[in-house]
């Protein structure tokens, strides 16, 4: 299984706890986990379902660069962090 | 008591009083960026419009004035094509900002229209729980001609639902001119003859859809009669809009973001003046407000109360309201000021200067 976890300044907005998903893509693995909180899904993906730009997305070590096809397989053991760019100000 | 909507950088701020005495009744959304704040006279619903700097724009419905939010739908684009004429629209289709929230007409309960940017306009026919594009006007071939002014893309800011029949809409967008509707948005056409635009070439200038009105207000007693503060200069029309008439510059300016009309006089209108349009300060760092009360014939500086040197406010676009009673204005800036007048801007009482920056001001509405 893929343990994927939301930082703390997406469960700010809405509430979801680590999740425990099926391997596969990247989308697939996202999408699997998003469905524990629906309300979640517009603060990860834009209007065109691609990664927000200012939403970064970790799989173990390494930040996923591709945010609009996410079909970089994800496998078993593997560990999904979705955290916000640091922007702003 | 009074009760007015502060949409600014780190939140939305509810100040509740009378006269010269002010006070914060609540703080909402805390170090969030609020764009919009809207209250439905049809309702008592209040909607926050949130521009989430990592997470997009959201908004947050109330149904008990602010004691609790929900988040609600948000306008989103559909599936930007991958074929045909839009295909290649350098316009990103993601909603960035929520720029415009307004009621749909009285006996529409539950439609609510959204202006966003990019410059999509969005109806809700649920009271904001879902919402659908305008395809229309989206789809029209010369909203590839739209530019976005100051900003990356084209913004659609002022979204005005007539009042004697919701059919009729107007709407503006920097910078892609007025356009209007007849039939709820089956249909649409550019509503901006008469606008000149002098930052574009001379062969052009008068193209409606080249336009840059930076507001846009209704008179609601003569719907015929709207405001325009464009880029350059001031416009009114007396015929809803099928003709724009040059209001002549008057001093300090006439370059700046926001109007503000009254709902009864079709001759009465309040403008706040800046300097053109590199430097977007009061001139000569003294901060007025203008108005007129004959049509745009001539206009009184209204300076008594507002800071009269050393001042580098901007007003934006929706941060000049009147409120219901017709006569108590209330103005902010972008560098935290919030000053009301009781009496149509002939006196201004500073409430506050210590805001963070305002987007948008917007009072209670009376169900």
């Amino acid at each position: 299984m893929v343990t994927v976890e939301f930082a703390s300044s997406l469960r700010r907005h809405v509430e979801c706890a680590p999740q425990s998903v099926a391997p596969g893509t990247l989308r697939q693995v996202l999408e699997a986990a998003l469905t524990a909180a629906p309300e979640l899904r517009p603060y990860v993906f834009d209007d065109q379902h691609a990664v927000r730009k200012h939403v970064a997305v970790f799989i173990n070590k390494t930040m996923a660069l591709d945010r609009k096809a996410l079909t970089q397989t994800v496998q078993a053991g593997d560990r999904v962090l979705v955290i916000q760019a640091l922007t702003g100000g | 008591m009074q009760t007015l909507l502060v949409a600014s950088r780190k939140g939305l701020f509810v100040w509740r009083g009378n006269g010269t005495q002010w006070a914060i009744a609540g703080h909402h959304f805390p170090g969030d960026p609020v764009t919009q704040a809207m209250t439905d006279p049809r309702t008592g619903h209040w909607y926050a419009a949130l521009r989430l700097g990592h997470f997009g724009a959201k908004l947050r419905k109330s149904t008990d004035q602010g004691a609790t939010w929900t988040d609600i739908g948000t306008p989103v684009f559909p599936p930007k094509p991958t074929s045909g004429p839009l295909a290649d629209d350098p316009v990103p289709w993601n909603v960035e900002l929520v720029w415009s929230l307004v009621p749909g007409g009285i006996d529409e309960p539950g439609v609510l229209w959204a202006g966003c940017m990019p410059a999509g306009l969005f109806k809700s026919e649920d009271g904001g729980q879902t919402w659908a594009l305008n395809t229309p006007l989206w789809e029209d071939p010369r909203r590839l001609l739209w530019m976005g002014g100051g900003n990356d893309y084209p913004g659609m800011h002022s979204v005005l639902v007539d009042p004697r029949d919701a059919r009729c809409i107007r709407v503006a967008i920097s910078c892609g001119g007025v356009w209007q509707t007849t039939d709820g948005g089956a249909s649409w056409a550019l509503s901006a003859r008469g606008m000149t635009a002098n930052y574009v070439p001379g062969e052009v200038e008068d193209d409606p859809n080249m336009q840059d009105p930076h507001r846009m207000v209704q008179c609601a007693a003569n719907p015929d009669v709207l405001w325009v503060q464009h880029h350059c200069g001031m416009y009114r029309t007396t015929d809803g809009g099928r003709l724009w008439t040059a209001i002549a510059p008057p001093a300090p300016s006439d370059f700046g973001f926001a109007v503000a009309c009254d709902p009864q006089n079709p001759l009465r209108a309040w403008f706040a003046p800046a300097r053109s349009d590199t430097y977007r300060y009061p001139v000569d760092g003294r901060m007025v407000v203008t108005r007129t009360d004959d049509g745009g014939q001539s206009f009184q500086v209204l300076g008594n109360g507002l800071p009269a040197q050393d001042a580098y406010h901007l007003v934006y676009r929706h941060s000049l309201v009147l409120a219901p009673d017709g006569h108590t204005l209330a103005l902010s800036s972008t560098t935290g000021g919030l000053w009301i007048s009781p009496d149509a801007g002939e006196h201004w009482h500073c409430v506050t200067r210590d805001l963070p920056p305002v987007a948008a001001l917007s009072w209670l509405r009376a169900i």
